[in-house]
């Protein structure tokens, strides 16, 4: 890191300028699968932010120590741990949420947006950096996923956490509920948030072409040394 | 005597002039959804040309953009749009399907000339994904001598057991979306936009022969397979926009044998009784690399990357 950033820019650079889905589009697979409904997006979002915030922490204190040519089995045991903490809490009281995440709950473990984030933040930075880090990551995740299962699920059903809000005169477009609807979504939102990180006086180079290290949102993790591609 | 970089011969064709023409080439097929559905085709065109220019200029007017509608070419996207909705489907999911065709489709991938399909035929497979019901509910005409143009399917689905005359799908006088039903004024259509020089009869020509061998091998009857369904609307009017279809004759006769293929393939093997707005869709997003592979080398230029 070249200059220490306050603790208050940590948490906020997960909410937009680095939001894991839209601007890092890291795990698109649970974004796109289950937010057909804000229940299950909020229920997925509060899970993920809990993994993220104690395996960041874990990893963060264990960095000095764990070796480097190890470190990806090691990531992905500390936070396969708390993946299944998370599960069987989820299983035990919130039983709806469970059957309703499926495969996706386990899945957290391979989710790119904790794994990236013990490799670009954690194993860099301290405990309580790390903590917030997870933190600010975790609402820009929770906050995508309901946005998106907000949209689609009162257009794509016409309910809202299972009520019905539209009236029955309105038939909802079923697409939205579909994966194709998903990524339509998804890429609506992708766009508006480049806007609005442009609005913030960020330039933000969207053209694929020019995309280099420069434009990349990981740059100043990695130093601008590659090996991304 | 000065030489500018090419190009060298000029035409006064303008985006405008081409899309007054298509305009014009689908005037017998409005006219005739209105004698064969009655005045509420006319209002479904109406309800959707106008709301694809009034999206068309809101978008442009609040992304701060130069205002494109005078370039027709949401007027035409409109009609297209219409002419694959029923006459009986409510009039905003039309208005849907315009802002679907004219906003997702179309400006947020840089309006005209960037979009990667064919604006109409996102709207169309939009709204009948979302609301497959309303979109089959189709209208039949009215019919003097009986009951058996109301069989309740359109002529697709019912040649699977019945056939009806041919006559009847060449005139169009059977249920169906819009502008699907009369062949005949497509075919009109179609023609003055090859005199024209609109469109070049490569794809339209390919796509139906591939169409007419397939069903022939299938054991299908072509000409009822030709006549029916949206083929000579997709066929004509759909696959040919500019954007969205390849610039090479290679690129064009491998672009008219894969709609056929594919339009067939869901047409007698698949659960779906069309195929066409699909294999349209389908073979949109293939183009750009149909048109890499099928670029010419120049004479004595190296290999090609």
């Amino acid at each position: 890191m070249e200059k220490k950033q306050s603790k208050l820019s940590i948490v906020t650079n997960g909410l937009l300028h680095e939001n894991p889905n839209l601007r890092l589009v890291l795990g698109t697979c649970p974004t796109l699968a289950i937010t057909t409904s804000v229940f299950n997006s909020i229920g997925m979002g509060l899970a993920a932010t809990f993994v993220l915030i104690f395996s960041n922490m874990a990893i963060s204190a264990c960095r000095k120590i764990i070796p480097d040519k190890v470190r990806i089995p090691a990531f992905i045991t500390i936070i396969a741990g708390f993946v299944t903490v998370v599960m069987m809490l989820v299983q035990a009281f919130v039983q709806p949420l469970y059957q309703a995440l499926g495969v996706y709950l386990p899945l957290i473990v391979v989710n790119c947006i904790i794994l990236g984030r013990a490799e670009m933040f954690a194993s860099k930075n301290g405990v309580l950096d790390s903590a917030l880090d997870g933190l600010g990551m975790g609402i820009g995740f929770t906050l995508t996923l309901t946005a998106m299962g907000f949209i689609r699920e009162l257009l794509g059903a016409g309910t809202l956490f299972g009520i019905q809000i539209l009236p029955d005169a309105v038939e909802p477009m079923a697409i939205l509920a579909s994966p194709p609807g998903g990524f339509f979504v998804f890429g609506v939102l992708m766009a508006l948030a480049i806007m609005l990180d442009e609005k913030q006086g960020r330039k933000v180079d969207a053209d694929p072409e020019k995309i280099g290290c420069a434009g990349c949102p990981n740059s100043k993790n990695c130093h601008g040394e590659g090996g991304c591609e | 005597m000065l030489v500018k970089s090419s190009p060298h011969i000029r035409d006064n064709s303008s985006t405008q002039k081409i899309m007054l023409d298509v305009i014009l080439a689908l005037c017998p097929a409005i006219l005739a959804s209105a004698i064969i559905f009655g005045l509420r085709a006319l209002l479904v065109i109406a309800v959707t040309v106008v709301s694809c220019v009034v999206f068309e200029y809101l978008y442009c007017r609040l992304m701060k953009k130069p205002n494109p509608i005078a370039d027709l070419s949401a007027v035409v996207t409109g009609i297209l749009l219409a002419f694959n909705l029923p006459s009986t489907l409510p009039l905003w999911m039309a208005v849907i399907g315009a802002f679907v065709s004219i906003v997702i489709a179309k400006q947020l991938f840089g309006g005209l000339g960037h979009n990667f399909a064919n604006p109409a035929i996102v709207g169309r497979i939009v709204l009948a994904v979302s609301f497959a019901g309303r979109m089959t509910a189709y209208a039949y005409p009215e019919v003097t001598n009986g009951v058996a143009a109301l069989a309740g399917a359109t002529p697709l689905v019912a040649t699977r057991n019945a056939d009806l005359p041919l006559l009847t799908l060449f005139l169009g006088t059977h249920g169906g979306v819009l502008g699907e039903t009369c062949a005949a004024a497509l075919l009109l259509g179609g023609i003055w936009l090859v005199v024209r020089r609109v469109i070049s009869p490569v794809i339209p020509v390919t796509y139906l022969a591939t169409v007419a061998v397939i069903s022939l091998l299938a054991g299908q009857e072509p000409l009822v397979q030709l006549l029916s369904g949206g083929l000579m609307l997709g066929a004509i009017f759909m696959a040919t926009d500019y954007v969205t279809s390849p610039y090479t004759l290679t690129g064009k006769l491998v672009y008219g044998l894969g709609l056929g293929i594919i339009t067939c393939a869901i047409r007698f093997w698949a659960t779906s009784a069309e195929g066409v707005s699909y294999a349209i869709l389908l073979m949109n997003l293939l183009v750009p690399y149909i048109n890499d592979l099928t670029r010419q080398k120049p004479l004595g230029g190296g290999k090609r990357k």
